[in-house]
């Protein structure tokens, strides 16, 4: 058993590999998470106009995108477009399908965050002058952000964790590297290892998470 | 009475206020002279609020005209946002950011808005901040001061402005018994200062002392007006005597 799945000399071998997708994994985290973050903010900026045609294309295109399997959209944006003349290439279709896909994830933990905020913030910050995107830019989104952190990070892992859906358009990221890995040595040692290092990668997160978690628990008592 | 000043600070006319179906205010005129302080009672629900967040427009009046200091707020052509610098406002849940110290919650409209370099908005937070005698209390976040210290952070953030008049709205409602004199004493010196102020309130001890006039509210309506000593001891409208005698009594 420990011979198959956990092969010292594969390990060995496939150690170099593993570490390029791990380095990828990163990169295309720090890539897709602010990405995502920044069309959350927007989203959820956009969520507290007060105006018809802005309201209702805006809970259209939020549902649409949070409904829309994020394997089939990255699969449609790399396979589908290019018969309508739109290559964007792996990378581009990945950093395209995480904005629409996650941002419009942050974008509804952001807007709860900002509705928990009291009105009579916004209305101290207006009547001392500052227009509408100063007061939620200094006052309003800090404390949203803050209020809504438990779930910012819980969605966070989220979105580590399907930068694995990058393989399927060849982008060499962890599980890409461990596949290959395994087809070149006919061994799932590879496999096994990648699943230890998002472990590995994404555990910390976990615990931080649940420590906030209960402290947010406590402050509510 | 008071004397009739040569041009009113604050001068609404005919404001109307209408949410959905119901009716607010329901033609209200207001005029307040310079260095004037007046008093706003009447009973809850009666429009005193809405009234006075029209003064500053963050409520938006149906119809109606509103002018401070010169400038008229329901001209779409004006700039809201310069002119709310002139109109310091104070609520009775304070409202201070909870997530900025003391100093941060005075200097932040003078930064972004009245456009001061960090340096100088420190310095003139620090002034309001000994103003309301709050100078040692500067790096403090709103979570560690009192009530009463809070509201006095939130008056010293709107008078870091210098604004021409200021709108308080029930400043000491949400204060225990034993804060509300700290916050009183900074709105006395305020008054002696010269500021133009409007206090929606119901400390009678205060107004008798400090107003120049007082305004009953019902309806929507201004009912009576009349110097603190006309309203309180004998005011003409049967309705101004019933609340009074109500809000004696507690
Ligand atoms: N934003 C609002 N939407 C709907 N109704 C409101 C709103 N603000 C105030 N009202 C209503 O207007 C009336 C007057 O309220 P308000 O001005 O707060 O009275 P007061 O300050 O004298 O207690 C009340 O009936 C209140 O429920
Ligand atoms: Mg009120």
């Amino acid at each position: 058993m420990i011979e198959t799945f956990l092969n010292a000399a594969i390990l060995k071998a496939a150690w170099p590999i593993l570490l390029a997708g791990l380095g990828n994994t990163l990169a295309l985290s720090l890539l897709v998470v602010p990405l995502g973050l920044a069309g959350g903010v927007v989203l959820a900026l956009l969520s507290t106009v007060r105006v018809q045609w802005v309201r209702w294309p805006l809970m259209a295109w939020v549902d649409f995108f949070r409904a829309f399997p994020p394997l089939v959209l990255l699969i449609f944006l790399y396979a589908g477009l290019p018969f309508a003349g739109l290559e964007m290439g792996g990378f581009g279709c990945v950093a395209v399908a995480f904005f629409l896909n996650t941002g419009a994830y942050y974008g509804e933990v952001l807007r709860a965050g900002i509705e928990s905020v009291p009105a009579g913030q916004i209305e101290a910050a207006r009547s001392t002058g500052l227009s509408r995107l100063q007061a939620l830019a200094h006052v309003v989104l800090p404390q949203a952000v803050r209020n809504v952190m438990p779930d910012l990070l819980s969605n966070t892992l989220e979105v580590v964790k399907l930068t694995s859906l990058a393989s399927v358009v060849a982008l060499p990221e962890l599980l890409f590297q461990a596949r290959q890995a395994q087809s070149l040595t006919y061994n799932p040692t590879p496999i096994v290892a990648a699943a230890v290092i998002y472990f590995l990668l994404l555990w910390p997160v976990v615990r931080l998470l649940s420590r906030l978690e209960n402290r947010a628990l406590a402050g509510r008592r | 009475m008071t004397p009739p000043a040569a041009t009113p600070i604050v001068r609404a006319t005919a404001i109307h206020k209408h949410f959905g179906a119901l009716h607010v205010l329901k033609g209200v005129d207001l005029e307040v002279a310079e260095r004037e302080l007046v008093f706003v009672i009447g009973p809850s629900g009666s429009g005193k609020s809405t009234l006075l967040r029209c003064l500053n427009r963050l409520e938006e009046p149906s119809s109606g005209s509103v002018v401070v200091d010169g400038i008229d707020l329901l001209d779409p052509r004006t700039d809201i946002n310069h002119a709310r610098q002139r109109i310091g406002m104070v609520f009775q849940s304070f409202n201070l950011y909870p997530h900025m110290t003391a100093l941060g919650n005075v200097t932040l409209a003078l930064r972004k808005v009245a456009g001061r370099g960090r340096a100088e908005a420190d310095a003139i937070g620090q002034a309001a901040l000994a103003r309301v005698g709050l100078a040692d209390r500067a790096g403090h976040m709103p979570a560690q001061l009192s009530g009463g210290q809070q509201q006095r952070v939130a008056i010293a953030r709107a008078i870091a402005l210098e604004p021409r008049v200021m709108l308080f709205d029930e400043p000491t409602s949400a204060l225990d018994p034993e804060l509300v004199g700290s916050v009183l004493q900074v709105m006395r010196e305020l008054r002696e200062s010269g500021m133009t102020m409007v206090v929606v309130s119901h400390e009678m001890g205060f107004a008798r002392a400090a107003a120049d006039r007082v305004l009953f509210m019902d309806e929507g309506m201004i009912v009576e007006a009349g110097p603190p000593a006309q309203i309180f001891a004998a005011p003409a409208q049967e309705r101004t005597r019933a609340f009074i005698s109500q809000i004696k009594h507690h």
